[in-house]
């Protein structure tokens, strides 16, 4: 709500609002649509997204989605059979051998044709620019300190090879430097050889060094299950996640129908909770901070999911209203049912509690003393 | 609180036990300090305290270590978490997660401490170690001195009643090292927490200490007060080096016991030169070999700046270097030291200004493999960086076979500065000082006329680094011109000739070695500051002037 303190909101609520979002997007190929949902993503994104590296990310992958784009295009004109007969271009055909008869080169290119490709590849760029909002809202390690005690280990390791990989190009660096050093060049195969080697001892001691670090600490007291319950916690967990992904493909999909899908998300949905019911009950960790999850977040998640419900909605009142119509070729409609779904979408931008100001911001207004000097020493 | 039985620890495939029948017995609320030289079986002894050895190292252990009454036998380290914290010699490498604050709270979630408790025990811990002002910073961003603060404090948070600690300020310049001590001393007077610490820089450490505890090279281990342990201990900063060469009983620990013991000899000074000591005499020129202005000039800066993005690592900075001088380049971290040698070296590109090295002074960024080396040469901070083969032999050839120097080149310099290396040794398995000796041997075959080093003395004890200085006046006097970086006020003392302060990027001082270091209160060595005024470096210096004199 709008007079709700500054936080951060639970990253699985972003999550769920992405997914949400992603939903919609992928029951539609109709690009007035598609290009709300990515609008709602965009402005949602550019409220509430809190100033840290990992935040950048959501303009990387509307460029990826660009990219996409072409590829799916650069597709149709050299693969793709022709739809319709409104010739932009005519390009030589290419005769193939009599066992790829199926498949065809170039030949006509129809305006149908591309508009069909763009409305696709728009689609996945959507899909993508929804997996980037979330990215760029949550934030990762927040996202893995969240996760049920039964994937606990899977979290530390993600975590830690999340620290390491700036360690190993930091690592690369000197190397290299120390091969210079030694009037030995860094170009070709065996300068890049040469290099390996000292890195990877190096990252073979910090390892052993963390381990014996984490044990000190204390980690590992809580691993006391037996190793027959801690397998089956772990098979129950991830069938169970792997059940959920294939039920909701089956959701999804547009070639499915619902009846396949719910009865497998279900059985999906149950495993993983027995799962981590099981591997979270002789656990003894406790959680310092954990995020809330309290009216915004609900607020957030259900708004995600009133975009989906208001695509699905309209596609079962009327399917052709969110599928673009390319034969004949005509304006999209725009379905009332999905405009109001998709415009709860951007409900988080106003109902997702603001930013708190960074730490050093907070202390000494309008100086972050010594950043840059600290980035030196990190390189040096 | 901590007591070894009859502890002896040997190692798999190892000839010779690493630690030997030690006895020892350390109460609640002591500040021990353990000291050896390097290679000693100091980590060993550390790391048996919370079972790592040999529960996690391998290895047996005969007799028995027992800590707050847990015998490490049957508790295995994390069973000794809420008891014994323990903080690793490169803080950075133990860390789990990614900022301050979820760093302190680690431990305390591993041993399911209720989410209140660790709420309030974050936050006391943050104000008793000043960590509040970047508590929601990532530890990638922490300067060293910040870094083992928050190493100390993501184990305190546990609540243990014994912190272990492996040279804690070894990394670190001097006034973070400070920073470090003050906050250990801190929570063994205020919270009473007993407190085992091993340390080269004895220097900055022994005055704190209750215990001390001495590993002889052989694993036996010796420990009392202070002042009788170390009156024949093989290791021992300058103030204890001099109480010992006056005969003073007790030994005085701390540059103001040293003062008020030594008032008498000064005074002396005093009355056969003159009241303010202006007509001192000057430092003997055994430390400062004669000044060097008239050797060439191998390496010239002029007016050189140096930025990452907005922020500027060096600034209009100019500065020779020549032949026969011994330059030491001090500074806070950060100061801008490491990036001025890289430069040098030609591994990063000048963005304003000039820099030329070697006898042609030609600019270093544009060379490629052995050119630069016969121009300059920079051992690294991680000198082990620069060694890839299997034995010493092999490395030894690898550098000959580089600088196109006749077999054996490399070799008959290792000997020269670390003799007795066996060919055959993993060049891993050195110490510390014989893998400095090494890869200054490797440098020093293409013989560059300049010759560079960033922190050389970090892992090194009073004997290796005696040895290390007689080896760079050897170079001096053979016509090299060093210049090296470091935090380490008693080596420059007793080594450089001409001392270089930096700060922000700019030179704030450069002169005589004697001149500008005892100016500085933080960068003065022990024996100035208790000789003051009179301009001594090193006990050498203070003990000849001392003996034409009868107090």
């Amino acid at each position: 709500m709008p007079n709700s303190l500054p936080r951060y909101l639970h990253p699985g609520a972003w999550w769920l609002w992405a997914l949400g979002l992603a939903a919609a997007a992928s029951r539609t190929t109709n690009p007035l649509l598609l290009g709300l949902i990515l609008a709602v993503a965009a402005v949602v994104v550019a409220a509430r997204k809190p100033d840290a590296p990992w935040s950048r990310s959501f303009s990387v992958f509307l460029k990826l989605g660009l990219v996409v784009i072409v590829i799916r295009l650069v597709f149709q004109v050299i693969l793709g059979s022709p739809i319709g007969d409104h010739v932009l271009v005519s390009l030589p055909v290419i005769p193939l051998p009599e066992w790829m008869a199926s498949l065809r080169l170039g030949g006509d290119i129809t305006w149908e044709s591309i508009i069909f490709a763009a409305c696709d590849g728009f689609r996945l760029a959507v899909l993508l620019a929804c997996v980037g909002a979330a990215n760029s809202l949550a934030s990762p390690s927040r996202l893995l300190k969240s996760m049920p005690a039964a994937l606990y280990e899977v979290g530390v390791a993600v975590v830690v090879a999340m620290t390491f990989a700036p360690q190993l190009v930091t690592d690369l660096g000197r190397v290299r430097q120390a091969r210079r050093l030694r009037g030995r060049t860094n170009k070709g195969v065996r300068g890049a050889a040469g290099a390996a080697l000292p890195v990877l001892e190096g990252a073979l001691d910090r390892a052993v060094t963390l381990a014996a670090a984490m044990d000190s600490r204390g980690y590992g007291r809580s691993g006391q299950l037996p190793i027959r319950i801690r397998r089956i916690t772990v098979a129950l967990v991830l069938g169970g996640l792997l059940g959920v992904c294939i039920g909701l493909y089956g959701l999804l999909s547009a070639d499915t129908s619902a009846i396949a899908g719910a009865p497998i998300l279900l059985v999906g949905i149950a495993a993983s909770i027995i799962g981590m019911w099981l591997g979270g009950r002789r656990s003894i960790r406790t959680r310092y901070r954990a995020d809330p999850w309290r009216l915004p977040e609900w607020i957030v998640c259900l708004s995600g999911i009133g975009a989906a419900v208001g695509v699905i909605t309209a596609g079962i009142i009327n399917p052709a209203s969110i599928t673009i119509s390319v034969v004949p070729l005509l304006w999209p409609a725009l379905p009332l049912a999905a405009l109001i779904g998709i415009l709860i979408g951007a409900l988080p931008a106003i109902a997702a509690p603001p930013l708190p100001a960074p730490a050093a911001i907070r202390r000494q207004p309008g100086s972050r003393a010594g950043t840059p000097q600290e980035r030196i020493e990190v390189s040096a | 609180m901590i007591r070894f039985e009859d502890v002896t620890v040997t190692y798999p495939q190892a000839q010779s036990p690493a630690l030997r029948g030690v006895n020892l017995e350390i109460s609640e609320g002591e500040l021990a300090l353990l000291v050896g030289r390097t290679g000693s079986g100091k980590s060993t002894l550390l790391r048996a305290i919370n079972g790592l050895v040999p529960h996690f190292t391998g290895g047996l252990l005969e007799g028995r270590v027992t800590v707050a009454g847990r015998d490490t036998r049957t508790h295995p380290p994390r069973e000794l978490a809420d008891v014994v914290g323990m903080v690793p010699q490169d803080p950075m490498s133990g860390f789990v997660t990614d900022t301050v604050e979820e760093e302190l709270a680690y431990g305390m979630e591993a041993l399911g401490i209720a989410p209140q408790t660790m709420r309030r025990r974050v936050e006391d811990t943050l104000d008793l170690l000043g960590l509040v002002e970047i508590r929601d910073r990532p530890l990638l961003s922490l300067s060293g001195g910040q870094r083992q603060r928050t190493a100390i404090g993501s184990v305190l948070t546990t609540n243990p009643s014994v912190l272990v600690l492996d040279e804690p300020t070894s990394a670190l310049d001097p006034g973070a090292a400070e920073e470090v001590l003050a906050a250990i001393q801190r929570l063994v007077f205020d919270l009473g927490l007993t407190v085992l610490m091993a340390e080269h820089r004895l220097e900055r450490v022994v005055q704190y200490a209750d215990h001390v505890v001495v590993i002889e090279t052989d694993g036996s281990v010796v420990h009392g007060v202070p002042e009788v342990v170390l009156a024949d201990a093989p290791v021992a900063p300058p103030v204890i080096e001099l109480g010992r060469r006056l005969g003073l009983s007790p030994l005085p620990l701390s540059v103001r016991d040293a003062r008020r013991e030594t008032a008498r000899w000064r005074n002396g000074l005093a009355t056969s030169t003159g009241p303010t000591g202006a007509e001192a005499p000057p430092p003997s020129t055994a430390a400062s070999p004669a000044r060097s202005d008239a050797g060439d000039v191998v390496a010239d800066i002029s007016h050189l700046s140096i930025r990452y993005g907005n922020f500027v690592a060096v600034s209009d900075l100019t500065l020779q270097l020549r032949r026969g001088e011994i330059v030491a380049l001090m500074g806070r971290n950060g100061a801008g030291k490491s990036t001025l040698l890289n430069t040098m070296v030609g591994l990063r590109k000048a963005d304003h200004g000039k820099v030329n090295v070697g006898a042609s002074l030609a600019d270093p960024y544009p060379m490629e493999g052995q050119e630069l080396l016969k121009h300059v040469g920079l051992v690294p901070q991680e000198a082990g960086d620069m060694l890839y083969a299997q034995t010493v032999e092999a490395e030894c050839a690898a550098a000959d076979r580089d600088a196109h120097a006749s077999p054996g080149t490399t070799r008959a310099l290792l000997e020269q500065f670390a003799p007795g290396i066996d060919d055959q040794t993993h060049p891993r398995d050195l110490s510390e000082g014989q893998r400095l000796s090494l890869v200054l041997a490797i440098v020093l075959t293409a013989r560059p006329p300049a010759l560079l080093l960033d922190e050389p003395t970090r892992g090194l004890d009073y004997p290796g680094k005696e040895n290390f200085t007689k080896v760079l006046r050897q170079l001096a006097a053979e016509g090299h011109a060093i210049m090296l970086a470091t935090h380490d006020v008693e080596l420059v003392a007793s080594t450089a000739t001409r001392v270089v302060m930096i700060a922000d990027g700019e030179i704030v001082a450069d002169g005589p070695t004697a001149e500008v270091v005892t100016s500085s209160p933080m960068f003065a060595p022990q024996i100035s500051k208790v000789m003051r005024p009179y301009p001594f470096l090193t006990v050498d210096q203070a003990i000849d002037a001392m003996a034409a004199i009868t107090p």
